[in-house]
This record gives structure tokens, sequence and C-alpha cells, in this order.
């Protein structure tokens, strides 16, 4: 697990438009993957790409306002703690927001 | 609550004092005890301490097998949570380890220097993995090789779990109960098992040569490798196993090796307590120890009662149970006279049933016999006395409630020998439920008996759930569930109810598919989200319900919905099946199996344009183009310009034909032609759960159309037969005959009334080998070819619409619908990263990258 340990930095990723409601899209931020979500309640999550189980690509998942399900094998994941909710280990979460201007960042 | 107690001197006991009951070992047998003590009203007369060297609550040893092979969470294992220890006012100190007892002073010592006065003392500290003496298994510093794992504990659960998600190979050493679900936990994560045993056959202490050899058959069909008859010789390895050498100088390798060889009764802290240890701790009729000074007792598999040890969990019900009589006093007369144990096998596909005597051991013993090995059955009883003293249940185990019966309470037998093994059609064979005795044992794995059913059903338990909840009855290892179901429903009567949620839709709205569909409609919905607004609880969106309601919505608007892309599972938002490392695979449509040269010189060429990791035929009559990008997905369909064959959806998927009439010198009917007419008319339909279709030209049945969710079979004079609720995957059902017709025309009809009536009444992912039962055939027949309920007309036209707003999917491509639709979801990730096979080579390379778990961050930064 990659929780940041140092100095977070801010990055700057993407605009929020590039988000599909209710999807999940990734990105390489500060040379680490990093699934971004955005949930139909506008707030946006950014957590490690790949799932804990089997690498399976997070970002291709189905959310809600409180998990991620990994596509490949049904394993959930909260969007704001990490926790598993079906017994795998936790993922990383990243501090995460959206500027006025529409761009999203995240600390890492 | 893990503050030791320093007091040195124990109190002279008083009686007004609560005596002090200190139980060394917090697991089954322990706490069980404990159990036993409260229920006879044991608090007003104890203060209770419970010491484990475990740093949790108690929870069901049984079920790590299944928390092995991913059945069960942790979380859904805990008898007593920790909240119950307090809640009974138990101090439990979790994680502290008891290292010797001072009975003369009633002191326990425990690992962290804290003594513990004590009245009455329980010793309950189980059993350990035992190791036998192997080469290399040790390091120089006496330390076990990296690799190597016993399987006793959550913790080694929980670590093999994590080495099983990382290496590809084990072996499991020892063939026994333990050996067997290791191995079986271990290969359904898909690694490469080898089973070593050294005796000559598997489970050779519940079963005879003859079973042993059926089951070999039986596990080797599940994948793994047995060898039996083959003692390890040495472990290989510096710091980490590499593999296991046997005898003839073999090395098998290995990434994880695990040791089920036997357990050895946990006696280190009788023995320094001057308790009599043989093999286990030394018990008398009432569970009290021998040696030492009084006050000292012990329950489980760490003790020896009779020269008998267990290592299975009825025998410790009965003892906490004779235990708890006399610590309490409430029956002083109390004893234990030993148990009758039965094994069963916790092994997906394999049941497996074993009590008393393996085969006969005095010249006049009964021994009925029945081998079946290719299909995997042995079943045998052995008789004494005109009692039954022994029985073998492989591969069938219909009988296992009488025959369980019988055995642990001598009940008479019938004349005819045979009819244990068998119903041979005469009435009354199984024992009805109401005949059982009320102290019947029901579940073994939890020791609850009929009349605690009973009792719980009288308490307001009315579900079979709830009947579990309450008395933990099938939550072992689920194999008298259904002996469970039928006393709940005898004990409730008509009262009965069924579990709520298991009738719903999608789990997160509650409401079954009738009542849903309803409100549905009343209300307009046309969206997911409003679905989830009006009708979930608190307005709740729930995750794992979104592609359900979305299929729901399609079927019920088939002119069309308000799309969220969101509501639609991975495959469905690229149109292609998502593969284990985050590629995907294309099957392009190929109706019916037919296709022509140029239509695979474009999937040939494809395949080279964007160097597909493998191209196969698949088990569906076409073509699947392995190990494709996302990015690939829009140009390699518009470079196909084939349309999608659905072989990700919740839809029709194919529709498998043979030759017929055109080529083979038996077609009755032009099987090839109908197919492609039924798959062009149906094709991407979406349906409950997936719906594969087979014609064939006469009932040779070359495309396999008995085994379809329809299969359509000409069976000459220009008639053909249409089955439905087939199937041959992980269940196999030969379909029901719905009827016969006079023309292809009429089959076409006929599979569209189907199809939607499955649509509207199928509940989500139930395959219609599931929903024809469900309903009956007769049922079926009933309401689509002799419409007894008027719904013919209305199911065909509302097929009609559907048909008449099909569009394909994969035109969408070229437009992405939403940003980024087509962009990878492992940045740094050099796709693909599926094993490689050009074609025609034996086998392919050796798969040298399976999964990505370990990523590494490479080349590829994505353009933003
Ligand atoms: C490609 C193919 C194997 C092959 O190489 O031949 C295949 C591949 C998969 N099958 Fe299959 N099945 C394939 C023919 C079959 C058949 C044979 C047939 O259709 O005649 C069956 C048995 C028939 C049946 O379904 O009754 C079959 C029974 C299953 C099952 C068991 C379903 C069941 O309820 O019993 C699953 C698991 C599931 O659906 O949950 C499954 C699931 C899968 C999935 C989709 C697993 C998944 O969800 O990712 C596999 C996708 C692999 C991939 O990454 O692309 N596949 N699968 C076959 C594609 C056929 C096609 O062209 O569409
Ligand atoms: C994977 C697996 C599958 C099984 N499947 C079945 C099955 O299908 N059917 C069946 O009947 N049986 C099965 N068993 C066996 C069953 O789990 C045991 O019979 C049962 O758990 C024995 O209970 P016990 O309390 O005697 O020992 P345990 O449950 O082992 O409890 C002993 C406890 O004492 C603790 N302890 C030991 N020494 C000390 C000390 N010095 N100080 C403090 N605490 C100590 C231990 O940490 C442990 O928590 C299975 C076992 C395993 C491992
Ligand atoms: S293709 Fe089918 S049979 Fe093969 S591994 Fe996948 S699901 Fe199992
Ligand atoms: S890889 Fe995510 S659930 Fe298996």
């Amino acid at each position: 697990m990659s929780v940041p340990t140092q100095r977070a930095t801010r990055h700057d990723v993407c605009p929020l438009d590039d988000l599909p409601v209710g999807e999940g899209r990734a990105y390489v931020v500060g040379g680490e993957q990093v699934a971004l979500f955005r949930r139909r309640s506008g707030k946006v999550s950014a957590v490690q790409a790949t799932c804990p189980h089997a690498g399976g690509p997070l970002a291709d998942g189905q959310i809600d306002e409180r998990v991620v399900v990994c596509p490949l094998h049904q394993n959930a994941f909260d969007l704001d703690t990490g926790e598993s909710t079906t017994g795998q280990p936790p993922i990383a979460v990243h501090p995460c927001s959206v500027d006025p201007d529409g761009r999203v960042t995240v600390e890492l | 609550m893990t503050a030791t107690t320093t007091r040195t001197s124990a109190l002279p006991q008083q009686r007004d004092h609560k005596r002090r009951l200190v139980v060394v070992g917090n697991g089954m047998a322990g706490v069980r005890a404990v159990e036993e003590v409260l229920e006879r009203g044991g608090a007003q007369q104890f203060d209770v301490t419970v010491f484990g060297a475990e740093p949790y609550g108690n929870y069901n040893r049984i079920m790590l097998s299944h928390v092995l092979t991913g059945q069960e969470q942790e979380d859904s294992i805990f008898l007593n949570s920790l909240p119950w220890y307090t809640e009974n006012g138990i101090d439990l100190r979790a994680g502290v380890a008891v290292t010797r007892v001072d009975t003369f002073a009633k002191v326990v010592h425990d690992a962290e220097g804290g003594t513990t006065p004590y009245d009455v003392l329980v010793i309950a500290t189980g059993s350990s993995p035992f190791f036998p003496t192997m080469e290399g298994l040790r390091r120089e510093d006496g330390s076990m090789l990296d690799g190597v794992f016993g399987f006793r504990t959550l913790d080694d659960t929980r670590a093999l779990l994590a080495a099983a998600r990382e290496h590809r190979r084990a072996v499991v050493i020892g063939g026994g109960l333990l050996g067997l679900e290791a191995a079986h936990g271990l290969a359904t994560h898909g690694l490469q098992v080898d089973l070593v045993h050294s005796p000559k056959h598997l489970m050779n202490q519940q079963l005879g040569p003859e079973a042993g050899r059926v089951l070999r058959r039986v596990v080797e069909g599940l994948g793994i490798t047995v060898h039996t008859g083959v003692r390890t010789k040495g472990v290989h390895g510096t710091d980490r196993v590499t593999g296991v050498e046997l005898p003839d100088g073999r090395v098998l390798d290995a990434d994880l090796v695990v040791v089920a060889a036997g357990i050895r009764p946990n006696t280190t802290v009788a023995l320094a307590s001057g308790l009599d240890v043989e093999r286990g701790i030394v018990v008398d009729d009432r569970m009290r120890c021998e040696g030492g000074a009084g006050d000292v007792y012990a329950v489980g598999e760490c003790v020896q009662h009779r020269g008998q040890t267990y290592g299975l969990v009825a025998p410790l019900w009965e003892q906490a149970s004779v235990l708890a009589d006399h610590l309490t006093g409430a029956d002083p007369t109390a004893e234990y006279h030993g148990s009758r144990t039965a094994t069963k096998l916790k092994v997906a596909g394999v049941d497996l049933v074993q009590m008393g005597l393996p085969g006969p051991e005095n010249d006049d013993d009964e021994f009925v016999v029945f081998s079946e090995p290719h299909r995997g059955v042995y079943l045998n009883v052995v008789v004494r006395d005109d009692r039954l003293v022994g029985a073998t249940l492989l591969g069938d185990v219909r009988k296992t409630t009488f025959l369980q019966q019988a055995f642990d309470q001598g009940l008479p037998l019938p004349e005819e020998r045979m009819s244990l093994l068998f119903d041979l059609g005469t009435p009354g064979e199984e024992v009805g439920v109401a005949e059982l005795a009320d102290d019947a044992q029901v579940c073994n794995c939890n020791g609850v008996t009929k009349g605690a059913i009973v009792q719980a059903v009288e308490g307001g338990a009315t579900s079979l759930n709830a009947v579990m909840g309450a008395t933990k009855a099938a939550k072992g290892c689920g194999s008298c569930k259904s002996v469970v179901e039928q006393i709940t429903q005898w004990a409730a009567g008509g009262n009965l109810t069924v579990d709520e949620s298991a009738n719903w839709y999608v789990p997160g709205v509650p409401m079954a598919k009738p009542e849903l569909m309803t409100a549905i409609r009343e209300r307009g919905l046309k969206s997911v989200s409003a679905v989830f607004r009006e009708l979930a609880p608190g307005g709740a969106e729930d995750a794992k319900s979104k592609m359900g309601l979305t299929s729901l919505l399609r079927m019920m608007w088939p002119e069309g919905i308000e799309e969220e892309r969101d509501g639609r599972f991975i495959n469905d938002r690229v149109h292609a099946n998502i593969q284990r490392d985050g590629t995907f695979s294309v099957v392009p449509q190929m109706k019916g199996g037919v296709t022509t040269p140029e239509q695979l010189r474009t999937i040939a060429d494809v395949a080279d344009k964007y160097d597909v990791g493998m191209v196969k035929v698949t088990g569906g009559q076409r073509i699947d183009l392995l190990g494709v990008k996302k990015e690939d997905l829009p140009r390699m369909w518009k470079d196909l310009g084939m349309p999608s064959g659905y072989a990700y959806g919740k839809s029709v998927r194919t529709v498998k034909t043979c030759v017929g009439t055109d080529f083979c010198r038996f077609g009755l009917g032009d099987s090839t032609k109908l197919g492609i007419d039924l798959e062009t008319r149906f094709q991407g339909i979406e349906t409950p759960a997936k719906l594969k279709l087979g014609v064939v030209g006469c009932p040779r049945n070359c495309a396999e159309a008995y085994v379809k969710d329809i299969g359509v079979v000409a069976v000459g004079n220009g008639k053909w037969e249409v089955h439905v609720g087939g199937a041959a995957g992980a269940s196999v059902r030969k379909a029901d005959l719905l009827a016969t017709v006079d023309s292809p025309e009429e089959v076409i009809t006929l599979a569209g009334r189907f199809i939607q009536f499955y649509r509207e009444w199928g509940n989500w992912l139930e395959r219609t080998y599931e929903f024809v039962p469900r309903l009956g055939i007769e049922r079926v027949r009933a309401v689509l070819v002799d419409d007894s309920d008027g719904l013919a007309a209305g199911l065909d036209e509302r097929m009609q619409v559907t048909v008449d707003n099909y569009r394909d999917p994969w035109l969408e491509g070229q437009e992405p619908v939403t940003p980024g639709q087509f962009r990878t979801s492992l940045p740094l990730v050099d796709l693909p990263l599926v094993p490689r096979r050009p074609a025609g080579a034996p086998g392919g390379l050796v798969p040298e990258v399976h999964s990505n778990s370990n990523a590494t961050p490479s080349t590829a930064e994505v353009s933003r």
C-alpha cells in the first residue's frame, strides 16, 4: 500500500468534465496510478488504481456514493476510507478536491 | 481488558463470594464450555476469565476452509465477538498465552508475567499442526523456511491467502481432511497444486483402500495432482522454499508448502503444571484432569479420554456439556463416555460423509458395498449385531440423515440392507423430520439438536436464515442445511416466512421483480438513478444493483431509456469482455457459426494489425481475439466492420448450429438457416442471464442443442422440437421439451415468446436452467403453448417492439459516448500481459506473466 509518508504534493490532474458522472478514469499522478471517481453527488475521490485482490483495474469498476466494486471479482472498497467491505486488504485513498475553476487536484 | 492481574495470593473460597473460573484456551471447546456454564445459570456462581493465545474472539475454526476458498469472509465466521465477552461479564485476555499453572497455589502464570488466581480451572488448549522431520524444513537457526505453512488458525489462513495471491505452485503434504481442504482452497485461487500423502490412499484414517481410490479420482478431477504412498524426503530452498523432494529424487517445484500431516494436542501447559499427559491431557469421565491438585478440568482436542483423542468438533460439544453439569452442579452424575464421530469433507464438488468403521473387522460383520468409480461414487455400510457401526458415502450423500441417526442412536435397521444405501422406491425410507427425536443432533459442526431448532422457531425465528442465526445450525460445513430447512418448515407449520431479501430483484431495492416492475411503470421511471431515488431506502444508490436495473429498464422500455453509462458494467460500456489483466476480448458475430473467407481474412488482418495475444475458436462457434487494449477497441471494430457477438452480455449470445440438410447425410431440417435466422432476430437482446441457443438437424445433436437454454431439433416431416432450460456449464441439465411445431416460423415465434417470458419473469442472473424448473415445464408450456393465461399475444408483441428497436452498439465505437470511454485504466502497465500464444504452437508459450497485481511503473505517461 502506498499511503504517502513524506510531504504530499498537490497535483493538478484533469478538468472535472473529463470525469463522466458516476464513472472512474485512471491517471498517472506523481508517477503513481490513481483512479479518480466522480460520484453522482458531485464528490470526487482518488484511490489507488489497482485492486489489491488480483490487480483488477478499479477505474473500470462501478460505484455508488460509498464504494467502488472491482470489475474482476466484485470486491468492494470504501471510497472515503479505502477499507474493503468484502474482506480484502484496504486500498490507498488520496486527498482530492475540485478547484473553483473546475480542475481536479490530488495530493500525493 | 488485557491488563493482567498481579494479585499473587489466592483468596480463600468464601460462600458469599463468586468462584473464579479461569479457562485456558479461547477456542471452540473452551468458549463452548463457558456458554454451557452460563446457560446453567453459571453467571451467578462464577467470575469468568478466559485466556486466549490468539488475539481474537472465538471463531469457527471449521470455516477456515471456506475462508481459504473465498466462500466465506473472515467476519462471518466469528461465533463470539469481542462485545459478547463484555456483555457476559467475561474477562477476556485475548493475545495472552498461559505458560504454566500452579495447581497447589491455584494460580495461572501467563506469558506477560501476570498471575491470576482461580478456584476452578479449565484447560482447552486445542492442538497444533504436526510438522514431521524433513530435511531442509528449517534453517540452521531452527526457524521454518519462508513459504512453509500450517493450516490451523485465522492467521495461518490469512498468510495462505496472501501467498496464494502471489504464487503459482503449491505442494500440500498430507492427504487427510485438512490437507484436501487446503489443496482445494489453493486450487480455487488458480494455483497448481500437488498433494503428497505417505499412506497408500487418501484419508486413510477414515476410508478403506477402495473408497480412497475413488476419492483420488474425484480429487484429481478437480485439477489437483495426487501422489500417494510417497513420503516427502525433504524441502528445497535456502531462505524460502523452492520445492519438495520425493524419495525417488524427483523435485516438485513449489512456491509454498502447506504441512497438514496431522495434529498434536497442545499439552505444554499441562506438562509444565504436573498434570498427567500421555498423547493428550488425561481426563476422567467427568472431564477432570488426573495428577496435580484438584479442580482442574480439560475439554476439547487437547484431552485424552479413555485412551482416545479427537480431531473433530462433535465430541467437544458433549464434553463441554458434561463439564458444565459438574461445574455448576446442575447434574453431578453426568458422565462422558466417548463420542461416535462422523467426518464430512468440505470440498466443493466432492460429497463425502464417513462415520464409524471404514470396513468390516469381525468375521460376522455385514458389509454392503456399492462402487462406481467412473462416476466418483462409492458407498458402504458396516452392520454388526443388527446395528450400524460404519458408513461411507462418497459421491451420493442422500442417505446421510438416516444413516447418521441410525449410527448415533442405534436405530433398528431395515431387513433389506441395500435400502440403507438406496431408496428402493418403498415409501417411508427418508426419516421424516417429524419422527426425529428432540435430542437428535442435526448439526454436528455446531452441536445443534432438533429440539433447539424447534425452540428457535417457537421463539419467533420463522425463516431458515433466522433459525440459522439463532442456533448456528448449518453454519459449519453446511451439509445439514436441507434437514435444518425441513425441520424449520415442519416446526413453523404454515407460518414459515421466507427471507425477504432473497426475493429482491437486486440487493439495493427491497422489492421482488413483479412489484418493482409495477412501481417503475406506475411512476414512469426511465433511469437507474430515478429508480434508486424513488424506490431505494433513503434514495441510496447501490453499485451492485446498477447492472440489473439497467437490464430491467431496457427490457421494460424497448423504445429507449434515459441512458446512464455508470449503470452499465464495464463490458457493456466498451462492448468487449474484460480479462484478468485489464485487457479485453473481442468476439465478432458469426451467425450460426457460419463464416466466409472474407470475414476470416478481415479477422486475420485485424489480429495482425492490433497484435492480439491469442486468436481462438470458442466453444460458441466463433472466433475470439484476446488481449486487446481498451484504447484499440474502437478502431478495431471499425476495421472489423462486423457486429458484436455479445460474448460478454447478459443477453442472447450465440446460436450454435450443425451443418444440417445441405451437407449432412442424416439432416432432417435446415438447422443452419434456422440458426442464422434466430440469431439475426434475437441478437443482443438483454435477458436476466446469458442465453445460448442451438439448432440441430437431427437428434444426433451435433451442436449440443439438448443442453442449451433454447435447443431446437429437427425430427423429420418438417417438424421441429423446441427444448428449453438446458445447460452444460457449471450445471449440466438436459433441456425440457416445450413443444413440437411444424415449421421454422413457428420455432421463431415460440422461441421469441419464451425469451420475452423469461425476460419478464426471470430473476436477475437466473439462468433458464433454474428458471424453467422453478416454474415447472408444465406451467411454462401452459402459458406459452396453450396460452392458459392469455399472455401469448402480449409477449409476442413486446418481443417484436424489442426487435424493431435493436441498434448495433458497436456503431458507437466511432464517437465516444463519454469522455475517456476507451482510456486505459492501468496507465502504467504495458498491456497486454496475457500470455501470447502464436497460432499452431502446441500449448503456446509458457505464460510468464499471468496477472499484474504488482504492476511496475514503467513507460506510458498518459496524455491528459
Ligand atoms: C470464450 C469461451 C471459451 C472458449 O474459449 O471457447 C468462454 C469464455 C468465458 N466464459 Fe464461458 N465461454 C465460452 C463458452 C461457454 C460454454 C459453451 C457454449 O456456449 O456452448 C458454456 C456452457 C454452456 C452454458 O452456458 O450453459 C460456458 C459456460 C460458462 C459459465 C457457466 C455458466 C453457468 O451458469 O453454468 C460461466 C460463468 C458465468 O457465467 O458465471 C462462463 C463464463 C465465461 C467468461 C465470460 C468468464 C468471464 O466472465 O470473464 C469467459 C470469458 C473469457 C474471456 O476473458 O474472454 N462460461 N461457456 C466460450 C465463448 C463462447 C462464445 O463464443 O460466446
Ligand atoms: C481448517 C480446519 C477445518 C476443520 N474442519 C472440521 C470439520 O469439518 N469438522 C470438524 O468436526 N472439525 C473440523 N476441524 C477441527 C476443529 O476445528 C477442532 O476440532 C476444534 O476447533 C477443536 O476445538 P478446541 O477448542 O479443542 O481447539 P481450538 O479451537 O484449536 O482452540 C484452542 C485455543 O486455545 C488457544 N491456546 C492454546 N494454548 C494456549 C495457551 N497456552 N494459552 C492461551 N491460549 C492457548 C489456541 O490459541 C486456540 O485458540 C477443522 C480444523 C481446521 C483447522
Ligand atoms: S474460459 Fe470458461 S472454463 Fe475457461 S477459465 Fe474462463 S470461465 Fe473457466
Ligand atoms: S481483482 Fe479486484 S476483485 Fe479480484
